[in-house]
């Protein structure tokens, strides 16, 4: 007898659909078949724990070898709760990201702008007791990509989150608010409700900005709550 | 209450984040029964899967110290991943029931916006035939995607086939 508790299903259109055919990548990569609806187990319903002895933090993207990277530095600051408000604590999030020219520093990226020797794009940190982290990186650059004519990603960073569960993985994006690039991307777009769509921007925050130094940006994220009835009940 | 924030594709340069280490889960020294999981995965035209992201989950053993019992692997550009593990045991089920060994694998990758989710099972496992989620798939050919087979000594392959003939059973999450 299992007494773990599940995951809630996610709200209806608040995730997106993975057959998104404005995305051309989607096309060949979507099941076809429906996916089996089974309840969680402890298989699900529990997860890793990361330990900063082994996945040590790194919380400033903009030094390498103490040299300062090209761009205008920022600070992104954010709490972690679950669908019951309660916050997150100490889960380990992985952040990625293009640097200010709009290049990965990875061999699969090719596009036509300036590698900086100074920045490699990679950070981690771990949240504090009350769901709360923040780490400072460049503000990444917009970039093409062959998706449709004339394609552009806005700017964005890459996030990965774990929280309690194998459940409650989730890889997202942050986007930036006023970035007229939002309105075209298919990406953000696969979110089919506009208010969910719209958390994935996150917003300029004077408390967050320190003086002299760099702008900062707040992005708060949910991850899945409980189910209300353990399982096996 | 609120909703849970929306998921949005890892994309190709996840690398970036990318610690080859973390596919063996005996890196911190457990002991046990060793094996390697691998496999191979297509998309709807075969093609290879050159830039996942697959993560490994298992309940059983307990992660402790010496075992973290969650691995991630890229795909090379064969689109083949590898881990290696402790081979799992039986963990509980819903109500009185028992699963049978088996991992779960999240599989992450452009073009996939939210992860997909499925598991992989050990063929010939007696407790197979009473496991509640395989039963739930009554089709065998479909069943046997989640099947891993024997591929050499303590090695075991399963492919995952994204779309199309064959095709991976994915599972809600």
């Amino acid at each position: 007898m299992s007494d773990v508790t599940g995951f809630r299903p996610p709200a209806p259109g608040s995730q997106p659909e993975n057959d998104t055919p404005t995305y051309g990548s989607t096309r060949l990569r979507h099941p076809t078949r429906p996916l089996i609806a089974f309840p969680h187990t402890i298989t699900e319903a529990t997860g890793p724990a990361f330990s900063p002895r082994h996945f040590p933090a790194l919380a400033d993207l903009t030094l390498m070898d103490g040299k300062a990277a090209q761009g205008e530095r920022i600070i992104v600051r954010g709490r972690i709760t679950d669908e019951d408000d309660r916050p997150v604590p100490h889960t380990m999030v992985e952040i990625w990201q293009a640097n200010a020219a709009g290049r990965y520093n990875h061999p699969g990226d090719q596009h036509d702008a300036p590698l900086d020797p100074h920045f490699k794009g990679d950070g981690r940190v771990f949240t504090d007791a009350d769901g709360w982290y923040q780490f400072t990186t460049i503000k990444p650059g917009a970039y093409p990509w062959r998706n449709h004519k004339n394609a552009w990603r806005p700017n964005h960073i890459h996030f990965s989150y774990f929280g309690p569960g194998f459940a409650t993985r989730l890889i997202t994006q942050m986007y930036f608010p006023g970035d007229p690039l939002l309105a075209i991307d298919p990406i953000f777009h696969s979110v089919p409700d506009e208010a969910a769509r719209n958390r994935l921007i996150s917003s300029f925050d004077l408390d967050i900005t320190q003086p002299e130094w760099a702008l900062g940006y707040r992005f708060d994220v949910v991850l899945r709550g409980r189910a209300a009835t353990p399982m096996g009940v | 209450m609120s909703i849970a924030t929306a998921a949005q594709t890892i994309g190709p340069f996840w690398h970036l984040i990318e610690d080859k280490s973390l596919a063996d889960l005996t890196r911190f020294g457990a002991t046990g029964e060793v094996l390697t999981l691998t496999g191979r995965i297509t998309d709807g035209e075969g093609n290879p899967v050159a830039d996942a992201c697959v993560e490994l989950w298992q309940a059983s053993p307990a992660a402790d110290e010496r075992f973290p019992g969650w691995g991630r692997s890229a795909t090379d550009a064969t689109g083949t991943f590898r881990f290696t593990t402790l081979k799992p045991g039986p963990v509980p089920g819903r109500g009185n029931t028992q699963q049978a060994p088996h991992f779960a694998i999240n599989i992450l990758a452009r073009g996939i916006i939210t992860r997909l989710y499925t598991r992989a099972y050990f063929q010939g496992e007696a407790l197979n035939e009473a496991d509640p989620l395989l039963n739930l798939i009554e089709d065998p050919g479909r069943r046997a995607t989640l099947i891993a087979l024997p591929d050499g000594p303590s090695t075991w392959r399963m492919d995952i086939r994204l779309q199309g003939e064959g095709e991976t059973v994915f599972i809600e999450v």
